[in-house]
């Protein structure tokens, strides 16, 4: 199991170098230069441009600039900003958390809501409530996540006044909780289907006659021997899950003025502030490889017969 | 610091983990009383006066600094404001005495050397400053800022300190009305803490203006508090401002219209239609000093041949203006109607007469001209334009649309979109256009030079389609010669007429400034650099 984990560890070094190099190249072809952008309809004279591209090193051939990056990085510096100036640490310690809270709400949301909504249909496969829920799923899969959002906000900002439309910028948590809910009931709608239709499967199986037939309380059936069971595929749908809420929902944040992660590397993109990009990219990375591993260890858990050497 | 932050995050998130509480502190600052809460975006540049050229960074500026002049919120005349007096005798050598009384708010005086400083700071190479070329035209500038190489000078030689409170400027050339361009950002004095600790200063910057910085949370928020010591006229009538970042001007006006902001100062373009219902008279759309045009790429030789004025000219007649300023824009623009901006006003050089027909819808006209001066150079006029920003397309199309119905030809126009404003940049730098080119300018001070002569003057800064013109050269020289303002702006206006015979540019429109407020606050307006006048807003 520890040497698992630390052969898994290891391999997330070349993962990491090889996604920073590429994303790293990929803007550096972007067509425009940012330092000629910063001036905007003015212009700025060629020694400026020359100026400020040397004190950020940009005028560096790009394997050196790369080789800078990387160097940089490992001593904890993430870069500099080219229009503000602002280290990129600043930026990603200003929009992590509120991502990260975003995040654990909207996965909360989906795991409670989601896993509950699927052992409830599943144990009744094929009756009313059933297809009451693959009925509602699929409004929520078909629907796009922006109009949700909209609908969201008028309903329950405008009309019902519970929540404040948008959050302000010092994101309080209970402010999240819309944006959490809509950016989670889609794979809310995923996670209640997916359960559902691994209880309905498992319930027909022969370890749950035996149990059934071994006289265990109802509780210990469903709680223990077919959830286990059940979950194997939730978890591994929510492993990636997890990287995909943290890699940022740009439109939802965007609608409820989240200045998370998507918006952040949304705002970078089209300023080409490469630094930027590369640095929020590469711990979005970390994260799908930290919760895949995760993922990887919940299996032995789940089901005694995976075992990691 | 950079490790705290981190340490900060990272307590924070396992915080969260554990309980679901709060984190990034401080309070949202919402309703507290006597402050104005103000959307805002995170300037696109550090706070440094020489350094700011957008409306974001202009608002704090305008807040947090008075320079020599200072130019009148409803009129744009620039009124003496730390300046006593500013002389001259040639047009050329300046003595400026600044006023007694004046101090930042650390406490320390305003003197020659606070303003001398500054100027020589924002004009160096290696400080970065993107507004270094206000101080072109200040003696010795090729030196502290060369087009090519290292700085050969600290200081601008013809910046020369007096005494306390005067000091001399030299420039290079005659030019009349330099002291009316004193009332821009980039002219402000800065206090010595500005350049003993740079770091410091900007993360809490110190001015002299009505209002002081209480606490600057990057890319989040900006309170700014009444400055109770504030020696000038125009004190405060607020008891602060809350400038909070809101990610597009689309949750700013939702904030606005749930009661959680009260200015925003542009209104999206998607909520126009609903501007009046939503906020009845509490909605301001007032001119402000941008123009938009269409640049035409004089390095390309069929655009320079002989005869295609003819063809330029036939093109602006082509242009239904009224039409799409008020079907795509919702008169948030004006046609426009010389090559300059109303908020000018008919003593600064504006006149609606100028372009005269030339810029009125006349299709059957505009089809002759174009045929006469030997047609649309490659059959087909492509409008350059950037995708990405300010909803470009959509005039370009019915601009594009316009042409194609009064020439009688569905293939004479078509719009070619560049995907990011960088590359956009980029080509027009590179020369690469081969057609006419969108293009704004935003006005740096409200004069009619500052509307003509960096756009078309030869090799001038932004004079990006190449024109040149000898007899526009000539007029503009000697209009910045004139000592006389009012023979000078007529020279001004000459020099216009040069470009309009030769149509240098298309002018398409004057852009409005557009705001809306809460019925918590009033006494909102809009200067002519669309920077809401903050300081006169009081709250009910």
């Amino acid at each position: 199991m520890g040497r698992y984990v630390a052969r898994r560890l290891l391999q997330m070094i070349p993962v990491f170098i090889g996604s920073t190099l590429l994303v790293f190249l990929m803007m550096y072809a972007l067509p425009g230069d940012p330092v000629r952008a910063l001036a905007g309809e003015q212009a700025v004279d060629q020694a400026q441009i020359a100026q400020v591209k040397k004190d950020l090193g940009l005028d560096l051939p790009i394997w050196q600039q790369y080789w800078n990056y990387l160097a940089g990085l490992f001593q904890g510096d993430f870069g500099t900003q080219i229009a503000t100036q602002r280290p990129v640490a600043d930026v990603i310690a200003d929009a992590f958390p509120i991502t990260v809270r975003l995040t654990l709400f909207a996965f909360a949301f989906t795991v409670i809501a989601g896993i509950s909504m699927g052992v409830f249909a599943g144990l009744k496969a094929d009756t009313f409530r059933d297809r009451g829920l693959l009925v509602l799923t699929l409004l929520l899969i078909s629907v796009p996540s922006f109009v949700l959002a909209f609908l969201a906000q008028y309903f329950f900002a405008h009309e019902l006044g519970w929540v404040e439309p948008v959050v302000s910028a010092a994101a309080d948590s209970q402010e999240l909780i819309l944006p959490a809910v809509v950016l989670g009931s889609l794979s809310l709608a995923y996670v209640a289907r997916l359960t559902r239709t691994s209880v309905a499967e498992n319930l027909r199986s022969d370890y749950m006659r035996t149990a059934v037939a071994k006289g265990l309380p109802k509780r210990r059936i469903i709680g223990v021997h077919l959830m286990r069971n059940s979950m194997i595929p939730v978890v591994t749908f929510l492993g990636t899950d997890i990287g995909t809420l943290m890699g940022g929902a740009v439109v939802t944040e965007g609608i409820f003025n989240v200045q998370g992660v998507g918006y952040n590397v949304f705002q970078a993109l089209k300023s080409r502030e490469g630094s930027t990009v590369v640095g929020i990219v590469t711990l979005i990375v970390v994260v799908y490889l930290v919760s895949s591993l995760i993922v990887d260890l919940l299996y032995a858990v789940l089901d005694p017969r995976i075992r990691y050497a | 610091m950079r490790g705290a932050a981190l340490a900060q995050w990272t307590a924070c998130a396992v915080a969260v983990a554990l309980a679901a509480t709060a984190c990034g502190g401080g309070d949202n600052g919402g309703g507290a009383s006597g402050v104005v809460r103000s959307s805002w975006g995170d300037p696109a540049n550090p706070l440094e006066p020489a350094n700011t050229n957008e409306v974001q960074g202009g608002k704090v500026l305008d807040m947090l600094f008075r320079g020599l002049k200072r130019y009148d919120p409803k009129t744009g005349e620039a009124k003496d404001m730390l300046a006593e007096k500013i002389v001259t005798t040639d047009s050329r050598d300046f003595t400026v005495t600044v006023k007694d009384g004046w101090t930042f708010s650390n406490g320390e005086k305003v003197t020659a050397k606070s303003f001398v400083d500054a100027w020589n700071y924002g004009a160096h190479l290696e400080n970065n400053q993107r507004n270094a070329y206000f101080f072109g035209y200040i003696e010795g500038y090729d030196k502290v800022h060369p087009e090519k190489g290292r700085a050969t000078a600290d200081t601008l030689s013809g910046l020369r300190v007096k005494d306390a409170r005067t000091f001399t400027v030299r420039l290079t050339q005659k030019f009349s009305t330099w002291p009316e361009t004193l009332g821009y950002a980039a002219f402000a004095p800065l206090p010595r803490a500005f350049f003993d600790d740079h770091d410091a200063w900007l993360a809490k910057p110190v001015g002299n203006g009505p209002y002081t910085v209480e606490s600057y949370a990057r890319g989040s928020q900006m309170t700014m508090r009444k400055w109770g010591e504030y020696p000038g006229p125009d004190k405060a009538r607020n008891g602060g401002v809350d400038l909070q970042v809101f990610t597009d001007n689309n949750t700013a006006y939702t904030a606005l219209t749930a009661g959680n902001l009260d200015l925003v100062d542009d209104v999206p373009a998607s909520q126009l239609k609903n501007v009046r219902a939503d906020l009845g008279d509490r909605y301001i759309n007032s001119p402000a000093g941008i123009i938009q045009t269409l640049a035409f790429p004089y390095y390309d030789d069929r655009w320079n041949a002989d005869g295609m004025e003819k063809v330029r000219k036939g093109l602006s007649m082509a242009i239904n203006r009224q039409q799409i300023t008020e079907t795509i824009f919702q008169r948030t623009r004006t046609p426009a109607k010389d090559w300059t901006s109303p908020v000018l006003a008919a003593e600064g050089g504006f006149d609606d007469a100028l372009c005269g027909e030339a810029c009125e819808f006349k299709p059957a006209e505009a089809k002759k001209l174009v045929a006469e001066g030997g047609g649309i150079p490659g059959g087909t006029l492509k409008i350059t334009f950037n995708a990405d920003t300010g909803s470009h397309r959509e005039w370009v199309d019915a601009v594009c649309n316009s042409i194609n119905n009064a020439l009688g030809n569905d293939r004479a126009c078509t719009g070619n979109p560049v995907g990011t404003f960088a590359d956009f940049r980029s080509q027009i730098t590179d020369r690469k256009m081969t057609g006419p080119f969108r293009a704004g300018w935003q006005m740096d001070y409200p004069l009619v030079q500052n509307f003509l002569q960096p756009l078309y003057y030869t090799n001038a800064s932004s004079n990006d389609g190449k024109w040149t013109n000898e007899e526009f050269d000539g007029l503009i020289d000697e209009a910045n010669a004139e000592s006389d303002p009012v023979k000078a702006v007529e020279k001004f206006k000459a020099a216009e007429k040069v470009a309009r015979d030769q149509m240098a540019a298309i002018p398409l429109w004057y852009q409005n400034g557009s705001a809306g407020y809460s019925d918590r606050i009033s006494n909102v307006a809009l200067n002519p650099f669309s920077v809401p006048v903050y300081n006169e807003i009081t709250v009910n």
